[in-house]
């Protein structure tokens, strides 16, 4: 770990402030679950770690109206054990439940996890998948436009995510195969389905990050089943391939989790 | 036939005792290697080779030694400069190539991880610093990864001094009567196979804290290490000092499992820097050197052939395996693949001919050494899964062929002349059968297939041979505050022995538990030792333990006799300390220690006889087919570790072997890719099984007692790891034969188990 200077503003302004006087040398610890480990790699080497944990406001999880707002410094753990969340998606407090292990989710936080947006976690493929809105201290972004790519958000200098916006959906559900040594979804699939709406994310797949499956969405507008799937197949140009899986097996894995992910969403 | 025994109820067992050591583990007062920094050390951090093959063109220091806070940078030419000696290998074998190495590459890398710089400074981040400003001119060169190619024309040279990459060719057995056999044959059955390379993995990774004594012109390394006895000469030959000017010091460790009784460059390298700079250092490996600079296991490439008559009795068996070294030669590195596989070749079977022929490969990868079991669960896999591979492809039930190809009777000299004194296979057959339920699994198999998925049952034996390297010391010493010491040149990394050994001694002399005091894996207080390597440490310590202790009881009642003017006959031995029978008066052992003053008693065992554990174990699986992945639902076997001394650390030690060797099976690989980066260099690529990867293991013991040595007892630590392989992969391959498959090497991933599946 490089030496860097530390700072735990109050709120969101101060720490905007602190952000925006640090230059492009400053990062935000939520978590840290990611930012930590890569510091300590001397991966990463902000000049100004602004420690987001005693702002005000940013955490608690509330149902208005059929959306449900999850604040951004909200833990893993507390999604999962929570009865609102539980109650009204429970697909989210699930998805919440399998990431990481028990220390990474006592830790981890939403916010930190959609603002990295690693290619392989889960929250990006729930904020897709149930067309969830991002809000900062500045402004609303939709998640359609929020992954922007691997590691890449359309967060802009200085903006800060303060909350994200689940609309309520009718059903939802995600499956994951892990990874076998991280743990993080090799291929996961978040489906979910508002009305007459219907989306498919795939998160851990993509060489950009979380993306959308706009075929499958289609099918599962006609009728809402997993055989509506039969015979839809992703090419496997544009996914990852590393040791533990290679782009057609990934491929081959999105079309497997998908449909048990909405035979899941109808509880079978 | 040996006549066998009831079964052990390890639970409900006296001699189960829970172990003492784990108070202070669990409450984490353990004091590891880095535990023991003192105020004033300097940080040591070695810089390692990025590249798998280059030339080292120029290091230049200075920018480094600039840094603020650091003390010193120290290269290759340094301890050319300074006469620094080569490492050496411990291991004898015939006309091995043993390349010059010295701690520091000098010229030329060659592998990922090879060490070429010590920086040495005041705190961790300064070293950190140093080592991103000292420049390292390299011109990379291609680099061999793959043994398989090392002989061709075209392949890089690793050392110019091996043509062909070739270390060394050993041989065994009688090649013309396995042709002969193989010119009879109804039936031959063959396999290639690749047994992975994996890490060991210890929790605590290597560390090393040298001081040097300039008085004395003496060196002490506390180290996270096993073995050290065995490696000492290997430091001081590097230093060019006698042995007794080195003291190696092991307090509690971390795990081992093979992978730290081998002289590291960084020992001999701590201790001449420590000399150099008149300040005690201390290193710690992160997990990226474990990974990249640990010795690694297995790793060997096999053509296997077992030839059979028309009723499936096995005539021959004939190996031919290329075992990839690595880069350099390690301390016991050539003999995980030559004379450690050799007297388990075979199994448990009876095979009246057999031959092997293996050649030692240099690649640019990490060296190889021996691992938790070292080419006994090479040689079992091999067989087991050509006995499985026979039975499918020639008609036979794989479970009566086992049983068909069992030694009649014991002792049984298998076909390279070592003789296996006690076993009862038969019976370990059936009642792994029963402990199984296997009658019950094609009605589990039904209600699998229900449900999508395949299940499939795995039966395989095991043959340990557990000896390791011979003689063994002890001592019981009499301290002055009335405790005994019990010095042992064994050593526990993990496996109990504080527990266990007293235990065996306190119940010998009939003295309470709490008398004793355990020491080991100290050179100023344990003059000689052998390690724990090859699941020696009770069949070879035993027998000096109890030599002592007969010693020590003489010595006790003879003090006292002569304090209480008793003749010795007249006193006895008691939990309190010593009776006088006459006059009823008992004297302990803190007025002995006190009054007659202290006194040690020896033992030694020079036995050099194997032992011969061995198991039938059963896994069943199921694999989801639509994703190809495996879950171990069952496993389970009985046992024979002959007399077990605490059956409750001998089925921990065989749960930890299991999840090693499901490990190996399912989930471990070591991968470096063409360029010789390694690819699996962390705990997010590189997948050790976790609690929810394994199930409850069910493992019965049946003690049959070999007569190698007068405690009966046969090695128990590395019998997992040699059993789990071939029982899983067997399960597995039984899942898929509806598909045609016959064989996948491991780790068996989903990806590899969904690509056989969809084989066209």
């Amino acid at each position: 770990m490089y030496a860097f200077n530390y700072q735990r503003p109050k709120t969101v302004r101060q720490a905007a402030g602190l952000l925006a006087k640090a230059g492009g040398d400053g990062k935000l610890l939520a978590g840290g679950q990611t930012l930590l480990p890569t510091m300590k790699q001397r991966l990463a080497s902000p000049a100004m770690l602004i420690d987001l944990n005693q702002v005000d406001g940013m955490g608690g999880i509330e149902l208005k109206g059929r959306n449900l707002h999850i604040g951004a410094m909200t833990k893993h753990a507390d999604v999962a054990n929570s009865h609102i969340v539980k109650t009204a998606i429970p697909g989210l407090a699930a998805l919440a439940e399998g990431i990481g292990d028990p220390a990474v989710r006592n830790r981890g936080t939403i916010g930190g996890s959609i603002a990295n947006n690693d290619p392989a976690a889960d929250y990006p493929a729930a904020c897709l998948g149930l067309g969830a809105t991002i809000v900062t201290n500045k402004r609303k972004i939709p998640a359609d436009e929020f992954f922007t790519g691997m590691f890449d958000t359309a967060l802009e200098d200085g903006e800060i995510i303060t909350k994200v916006i689940f609309p309520v959906p009718q059903k939802a559900a995600y499956e994951k195969f892990p990874n076998p040594a991280s743990r993080y979804a090799m291929v996961g699939v978040f489906v979910g389905k508002k009305g007459s709406d219907v989306r498919v994310a795939v998160t851990g797949a993509g060489a950009n990050g979380v993306f959308r499956l706009p075929e499958f969405e289609a099918a599962l507008k006609t009728r809402f089943n997993a055989k509506s799937l039969d015979g839809l197949s992703v090419p496997a140009d544009g996914l990852n391939g590393d040791i533990h899986a290679s782009p057609d097996y990934r491929a081959h894995l999105i079309g497997v989790m998908a449909k048990r992910a909405v035979n899941k969403a109808l509880g079978k | 036939m040996t006549e066998s025994h009831a079964l052990t109820d390890t639970r409900a067992d006296p001699r189960s005792r829970r172990r003492a050591e784990d108070e202070r583990f669990l409450r984490g007062q353990g004091r590891y290697t880095a535990d023991l920094t003192e105020d004033g050390d300097l940080i040591a951090l070695v810089v390692r080779s990025p590249h798998a093959h280059a030339l080292i063109r120029k290091i230049d220091t200075t920018p480094a030694q600039q840094v603020p806070k650091v003390r010193a940078v120290f290269t290759g030419d340094d301890l050319v400069r300074a006469g620094l000696g080569p490492l050496s290998c411990s291991l004898p074998l015939s006309g091995l190539i043993v390349p010059e190495r010295l701690p520091l590459a000098t010229d030329r890398v060659r592998f990922m991880g090879d060490p070429v710089a010590l920086i040495v400074a005041e705190t961790l981040a300064a070293a950190q610093d140093a080592a991103e400003a000292l420049i390292i001119d390299y011109d990379a060169l291609p680099a061999l990864i793959d043994p398989r190619v090392a002989q061709n024309a075209d392949a890089p040279l690793v050392w110019t001094n091996a043509p062909n990459n070739r270390a060394f060719t050993y041989e065994k057995g009688d090649p013309a009567a396995v042709a002969d056999a193989f010119a009879m044959a109804t039936h031959i059955a063959e396999i290639h196979l690749v047994n992975n390379r994996v890490a060991a993995m210890a929790l605590e990774p290597r560390t090393v804290r040298a001081v040097y004594d300039p008085t004395r012109d003496h060196y002490t390394l506390t180290l996270s290490a096993a073995s050290i006895h065995l490696f000492r000469p290997e430091i001081a030959k590097v230093l060019r000092v006698r042995d007794e000017q080195i003291d190696l010091i092991v307090p509690d460790a971390g795990g081992g499992f093979g992978m730290k009784n081998v002289a590291y460059p960084e020992y001999a390298l701590l201790a001449w820097a420590a000399k150099t700079i008149g300040r005690a250092l201390i290193w710690t490996a992160d997990r990226l050197e474990e990974f990249s600079s640990g010795v690694h296991g297995r790793d060997n490439i096999t053509h296997g052939r077992l030839a059979l008559d028309a009723k499936g009795r096995f005539l021959a068996l004939d190996v031919k395996t290329i075992s990839n070294l690595g880069a350099y030669v390690s301390s016991l590195g050539p003999g995980a693949a030559t004379t450690a596989p050799t007297p388990a070749m075979g199994g448990v079977y009876s095979i009246p001919a057999m031959a092997m022929h293996v050649e030692g490969v240099f690649t640019h990868t990490a060296p190889v050494d021996a691992y938790r079991g070292a080419g006994k669960p090479e040689a079992n896999y091999l067989i087991e899964r050509l006995i499985d591979i026979a039975a499918r492809q020639f008609g036979f039930d794989a479970i009566a062929l086992r049983r068909m190809n069992l030694p009649k009777r014991y002792p049984h000299v298998n076909a390279f002349g070592y003789t296996i004194d006690s076993g009862a296979p038969r019976d370990l057959l059936t009642r792994a059968l029963v402990h199984a339920d296997v009658k019950g699994f094609r009605k589990r198999q039904a209600q699998s297939k229900k449900r999508g998925r395949l299940r499939g049952l795995g039966v395989a034996f095991f043959l340990e041979t557990s000896r390791g390297p011979v003689g063994e010391d002890a001592w019981l010493r009499l301290q002055h505050n009335g405790f005994i010491d019990l010095a042992v040149g064994s050593q526990s990394n993990g496996q109990g022995h504080e527990t266990s050994m007293i235990q065996f001694v306190a119940d010998t002399l009939g003295l309470p538990f709490s008398a004793f005091r355990y020491v080991q894996a100290d050179t100023r207080v344990v003059p000689s030792g052998g390690g724990h390597g090859g699941a020696r440490s009770f069949p070879m310590a035993g027998p000096a333990m109890a030599e002592a202790a007969a010693r020590f009881r003489i010595m006790l009642l003879s003090a006292a006799g002569t304090l209480l003017q008793a003749t010795d006959s007249e006193c006895e031995l008691i939990t309190d300390g010593v009776r006088h029978h006459p006059t009823g008066r008992v004297i302990s052992l803190s007025e002995l220690a006190r009054d007659a003053g202290v006194f040690e008693a020896h033992g030694r065992n020079d036995a050099d006889l194997y032992n011969f554990p061995m198991g039938c174990h059963i896994a069943e699986v199921e694999i989801d087919p639509e994703t190809g992945r495996v879950a171990l639902l069952r496993y389970s076997g009985a046992d024979d570790y002959g007399t077990l001394i605490n059956p409750l650390l001998a089925e921990g030690q065989v749960h930890g072997g299991l999840a090693q060797g499901i490990g190996q099976a399912m989930l471990e690989d070591i991968r470096y890719d063409d360029n010789g980066q390694l690819i699996s260099a962390t705990l997010m690529d590189y997948a050790v099984p976790r609690g929810d990867d394994l199930p409850d293991f069910e493992i019965a013991f049946v003690e049959n007692a070999t007569a190698a040595n007068p405690l009966g007892v046969k090695g128990a630590g590395q019998a997992g790891a040699i059993a789990a392989p071939q029982t899983v992969m067997n399960a597995i391959i039984d899942a898929l034969a509806p598909f045609g498959v016959t064989h996948l090497d491991m780790p068996a991933t989903p990806e590899k188990i969904w690509r056989a599946m969809n084989r066209t």
